[in-house]
């Protein structure tokens, strides 16, 4: 089912929030068999925590034994790689080398593998040789590494926008510029109040509000856990140092530093980042002049051919962290709830793994419906760089963005699509790539704006006849 | 198989493309990524264009027809080219999918971009609304614009550039802002113009951060060490081009550190003895005049390449950057008997000097005065007679 106006049915769930986490949910849901609805306050999907992150698929190496983020993580890692190839979503393996450069680093190797071991994660330890051998453009003074061989990169929008895609075309429904202001349960049924749109019905909430989870908590019981964002900002280097190392290289996490991650991306950049700020604004995070230039010397330290290559763009997340270090994730049997709060960073892995544990608490506590036969599944357009993409394919049409190389016919298809079209400007670029790359829209703005202005009014206004500049001779 | 492929559908493509053709060579075409020819003067709506190579006084779009008129090759649109191997291979892109093309020579003329925000690592929210002069001019001749009140970073030649086209989109900027205790540019016209147009031009002022959520709401500035805000809509910056040499480099030919463009030697070739490179993707940025006579004699070089009468690759003299000197370019000269070789450097900072070329040995190859801001560029010219024996050059500007 497409996106609809609310009307005045009865959904068995609700969910509240549209970042990876409730886009996972909302496909176990509708896949289980249960008539849902998933509201968003933003103009799109993934305008949340999960805008902007690392786009590591963990294995959970160094994850807190025992606890339900490791849990999930496991399970979510799994279940991705199970499933992505039908989607058509990628996952790219390259490894990561936890890095150590002193003394202090290496003390702290067995602990890390001792940890990986008990997450049930194979790791290897390389000496100086080795880890350079592995990776030629780490700085000299690498002092060993533990490998973790089993570290992806994924597409980190793709990936939510096919969950919430294979939801729709099953059934689902989805309301974006939703924002839940309210609620009271009557009857065994919760009432939703929507901002300036029509109550939306469900006997069961699943809270999925990211940064907000605490305020929608409260809109069932006073919220047992507190929400201080925790900005992260990276860098993001030009296509150019790409090849320049594959591994992904993490720092050795000791009490004081956090130290910076160098990664790929699947679109082809390099990423350097994040920062860990806590801070009490819980939307549009700040990017810092002296942050970024730190984060720029800190890669230049680890890859120094870095040096050579230009910055494409800097970008700042917000993780929804609260005063727990582990998920919160409870059903709340009387008052028709599920709680699913503080998913930290590491939620684009656990998504699917979460979404499975919800759905096994919602069948314990509420209701058992019979799972969907005959399960529709969508098919993602390609934008990771290892694989082919329509600029290569015959009657491509024109490019718009020359720096990605998206058509226009990408950019016309996120925009028309019927089951899920972009809903803001960051939703298409999302979808497509579009003024994303080097010249960040330089060369492709007017083209984009000159195809999107019917679909997402109020970016660009139209000029006054008469007064253009038609490069006319007078 | 072609003779000469031009990558790059400008002022300098056009432009090398139309000496060619003159010259006789018959089997040319030039290729431009976007849809339609002429590069980045076909959204320049104010006047300034064809003086140097029409000898007229064009707007933008008027000297882009211009120059594909004259050019009287094949122009291929929407046809981007993605990569370069030597043997004069080409990689490339079309509606039919991804092809290889070959040819005697190949022409790079991609030209030049500003940097944007990112690389400039500007602090704030990243709201929409943000831009650069070249995105902002393209939006307003096609008759929109993303703003109605922006702040204009910047004031080199392109800032006022911005104005003008604020001018002819009803778009009224708050302030141009300028780091320096000076104007960048050097035309006071274009300062008139600004005063005339009513924006305040705010100098020794710094852009502290960018503030909004979906829109820009204004921007935090820094003058005289006391921090403010202004409101405003939109941010455009402006200028601080750089080279467009992304295939070059993806191609595998070195950029110069300076000039940030392909390295070149005096008959305008790069390492690879088949590829050529003009126009302001050499280094940013000159107007379209200049790059339009760099590809006219490029054009005059590939022409006597494809006679098979180039000097060898080997045996050029290379130009190393020395105090005070930013970039230099071509990097690599020829020595002969006779004729003259023209040099174009710029400077690091405001200097006042004599800019002398000297050889390893520290004799003085050839020398001027020089007083420049950096972003001029300056000439020298150099006797080719001169360099016979010499293995090494350094450039440096002394007291
Ligand atoms: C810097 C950084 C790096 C990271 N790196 C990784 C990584 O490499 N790998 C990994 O697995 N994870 C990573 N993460 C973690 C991951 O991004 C988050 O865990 C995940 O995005 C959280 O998703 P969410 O759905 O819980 O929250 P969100 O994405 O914030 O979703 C919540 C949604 O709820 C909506 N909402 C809020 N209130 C309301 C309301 N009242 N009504 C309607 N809608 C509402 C919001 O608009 C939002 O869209 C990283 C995070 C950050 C910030």
């Amino acid at each position: 089912m497409t996106e609809t106006m609310a009307d005045d049915s009865l959904y068995d769930i609700a969910i509240i929030g549209g970042g990876v986490v409730g886009c996972a949910i909302f496909r176990a849901c509708v896949l289980a068999g249960a008539r849902t609805v998933l509201l968003e306050k933003g103009g799109d999907l993934l305008e949340g925590a999960s805008k902007a992150n690392s786009a590591i698929l963990h294995t959970g190496f160094d994850a807190t034994p025992d606890t339900l983020e490791a849990a999930c993580v496991r399970r979510g890692y799994a279940l991705y790689r199970e499933i992505c190839a039908d989607m058509n979503l990628s996952v790219v393996k390259t490894g990561a080398m936890v890095v150590a450069w002193t003394d202090e680093d290496l003390a702290q190797f067995p602990k890390i593998i001792e940890k990986a071991a008990r997450n049930g994660v194979t790791v290897r330890l390389l000496d100086a040789r080795e880890a350079r051998e592995r990776e030629p453009a780490l700085a000299h003074d690498v002092r060993g590494a533990v490998l973790v061989e089993g570290e992806h990169l994924i597409d980190p929008w793709s990936a939510p926008l096919a969950y919430a895609r294979q939801a729709l075309l099953n059934g689902g429904t989805l309301l974006r510029r939703a924002l839940v202001e309210g609620g009271m349960r009557q009857d065994g049924v919760w009432h939703l109040d929507i901002a300036g749109k029509p109550v939306v019905q469900a006997r069961t909430v699943i809270n999925c509000a990211g940064n907000y989870g605490d305020l929608v908590e409260a809109i069932a019981r006073p919220s047992p856990f507190q929400i201080t964002p925790r900005k992260g900002q990276f860098v993001v280097f030009d296509k150019t140092a790409h090849d320049l190392f594959r591994t992904i290289i993490l720092p050795v996490p000791t009490a004081l530093t956090k130290g910076v991650v160098v990664t790929r991306t699947v679109f082809g950049n390099v990423l350097v980042g994040p920062t860990a700020e806590p801070q009490q604004a819980r939307e549009f995070p700040t990017v810092d002049h002296d942050n970024l230039e730190a984060l720029r010397k800190a890669a230049f330290r680890i890859i120094p051919a870095l040096r050579e290559h230009d910055v494409t763009t800097t970008y700042a997340g917000l993780r929804p962290a609260t005063q727990f270090s582990d998920y919160q994730i409870e059903a709340l049997k009387t008052e028709g709830w599920i709680t699913v709060g503080g998913i930290r960073s590491t939620g684009l892995t656990g998504a699917l793994g979460i979404a499975e544990h919800v759905v096994t608490l919602y069948r314990d506590n509420f209701a058992d419906p019979a799972p969907l036969k005959d399960v529709a599944l969508p098919q993602m357009p390609n934008l990771v760089e290892e694989r082919p993409r329509p600029w290569m394919q015959p009657e491509r049409g024109p490019i718009a963005c020359h720096c990605e190389r998206v058509t226009e016919k990408e950019i016309e298809i996120a925009l028309k699509d019927e089951v899920l079209p972009a809903g803001t400007l960051g939703g298409l670029r999302r979808r497509t790539r579009c003024m994303m790359g080097r010249c960040q829209g330089f060369y492709c703005t007017r083209r984009v704006m000159e195809l999107a202005e019917a679909h997402l009014p109020g970016l660009v206004t139209p000029i006054g006849e008469d007064q253009r500049g038609d490069g006319r001779d007078v | 198989m072609y003779d000469v492929l031009i990558v790059g559908a400008g002022p300098a493509g056009l432009s090398a493309a139309r000496v060619l053709k003159r010259a006789g060579v018959e089997r040319i075409a030039v290729l431009e990524r976007t849809r339609e020819p002429g590069g980045l003067p076909r959204y320049c709506g104010h006047p300034g264009f064809g003086m140097l190579d029409f000898g007229r006084l064009w707007k933008g779009p008027r000297y882009a027809r211009a120059l594909t008129e004259a050019a009287g090759v094949p122009i291929l649109t929407d046809t981007t080219v993605t990569g370069i191997e030597p043997g004069g291979v080409a990689h490339v892109s079309t509606e039919r999918g991804l092809e290889t093309w070959c040819a005697r020579a190949i022409l790079l003329a991609t030209g030049t971009r500003e940097t944007p925000r990112g690389p400039r690592l500007v602090s704030g929210t990243r709201p929409w609304g943000v831009t650069t002069t070249g995105a902002f001019q393209e939006m307003v001749m096609k008759g929109i614009r993303p703003f109605q009140n922006p702040v204009i970073i910047g004031s080199e030649l392109v800032s006022f550039s911005a104005l003008m086209t604020a001018r002819h989109g009803q778009v009224n900027p708050v302030a141009m802002i300028e780091e320096n205790a000076h104007i960048t540019a050097q035309r006071p016209a274009d300062v008139l113009a600004a005063m005339v147009y009513g924006t305040p031009i705010l100098l020794s002022t710094r852009l502290v951060s960018i503030l909004g959520g979906e829109r820009v709401e204004g921007v935090e500035i820094e003058q005289d060490g006391e921090q403010r805000t202004l409101a405003c809509d939109g941010v455009v910056f402006t200028g601080k081009f750089v080279p467009d040499a992304i295939l070059a480099r993806t191609s595998g030919l070195s950029l110069d550190r300076g000039t940030r463009g392909p390295a070149i030697d005096s008959t305008f070739r790069t390492q690879d003895l088949q590829v050529f490179a003009a126009g302001n993707v050499l280094r940013a940025v000159e107007h379209s005049g200049q790059a339009a006579l760099e590809g006219r004699a490029a054009a005059r070089m590939i022409l006597r390449a494809l006679e098979g009468k180039l000097p060898d690759l080997g045996s050029a003299v290379p130009v190393a950057c020395g105090k005070g000197v930013a970039s230099v370019w071509p990097q690599r000269l020829y020595a002969a008997p006779r004729g003259r070789i023209v040099l174009h450097a710029r400077m690091e900072m405001l200097q006042r000097g004599v800019l002398r070329l000297s050889d390893e040995h520290g004799r003085t190859v050839a020398r001027r005065r020089v007083s420049v801001l950096p972003e001029r560029r300056v000439e020298l010219a150099v006797s080719a007679a001169m360099l016979v024996g010499v293995s090494t050059l350094r450039l440096d500007v002394e007291k």
